[in-house]
């Protein structure tokens, strides 16, 4: 599938860089012309994904968030990359309610809701060497009539 | 985040008014808590009219508050629900827990 365009940014693991990080992905998002649904279902995943990133993968002790998007006709293709601790279990790391920081008040449902609000949700981990996640959303028009 | 309380004899009535997700949901946490020091107040309600946006790291914080509120046997409720918020809200099972007012 031939790429329309495609964006990278690179900040810092830090927590007021989730609504920055959400916003530039939901701004790159409106070229696909999605509904506001879709765009809000757009900026959750990738927030979700930058906090597991800041508060999972570097532990809340800095490090660089990768965050890039690529424009299909009909799709966009989101990743986010830290380069932290890796996730140790990640068929586990998806479940529900799963949490390896419990008393935080960490709800554990970040990849659930990653799930729920894209189509595909693909995460690559290595323990030591950091976390791929890549979210991926079908924004067709044309397929649903409008 | 913008928090603004309003009272009346054991319930509360809190606006959240800007976006909850992380990095705001460690004050938002404290806020309500600080309402909540009171343990004469039993029932919680939250006016989400203008929360923008809010991502899992809102619902531990609506389950912490909810688990003060039910030593107490109070109650939690919400209002104003945009969509996404809903959308959180109902993936979550929060509102088994937590009644939402239309």
């Amino acid at each position: 599938m031939e790429i329309k365009n495609e964006m990278q940014v690179e900040f810092m693991a830090l927590s007021q860089n989730e609504a920055f990080a959400r916003v530039v992905v939901g701004a790159f998002a409106t070229q696909l012309n999605p509904t506001l649904d879709e765009l809000s279902d757009i900026k959750t995943a990738v927030s979700e994904a930058v906090t597991n990133a800041i508060v999972h993968g570097y532990e809340n002790n800095g490090g660089q968030v990768i965050v890039s998007a690529k424009l299909y006709e009909n799709k966009i293709e989101i990743e986010i990359k830290d380069k932290g601790k890796g996730i140790e279990n990640v068929a586990a790391a998806r479940e529900p309610f799963f949490t390896t920081i419990p008393g935080e008040e960490r709800s554990g449902m970040g990849f659930t809701v990653m799930e729920s609000f894209m189509d595909d949700v693909y995460i690559e981990s290595a323990l030591k060497e950091g976390t791929i996640v890549r979210l991926t959303k079908t924004i067709d028009h044309k397929a649903k009539g409008e | 985040m913008l928090i603004k309380c309003k009272s009346k004899g054991s319930a509360v009535l809190v606006q959240l008014m800007g976006e909850l997700d992380h990095h705001s949901a460690k004050e938002v946490k404290d806020q309500l808590e600080l309402y909540l020091r009171d343990s004469n107040v039993k029932d919680l309600i939250l006016d989400f009219e203008q929360l923008r946006f809010m991502d899992s790291s809102g619902i531990g914080v609506l389950i912490g508050r909810y688990n003060t509120l039910k030593k107490r046997n109070g109650q939690m409720a919400v209002v104003n629900v945009n969509k996404q918020v809903d959308k959180i809200m109902t993936i979550s099972g929060l509102y088994r827990i937590i009644k939402k007012i239309s």
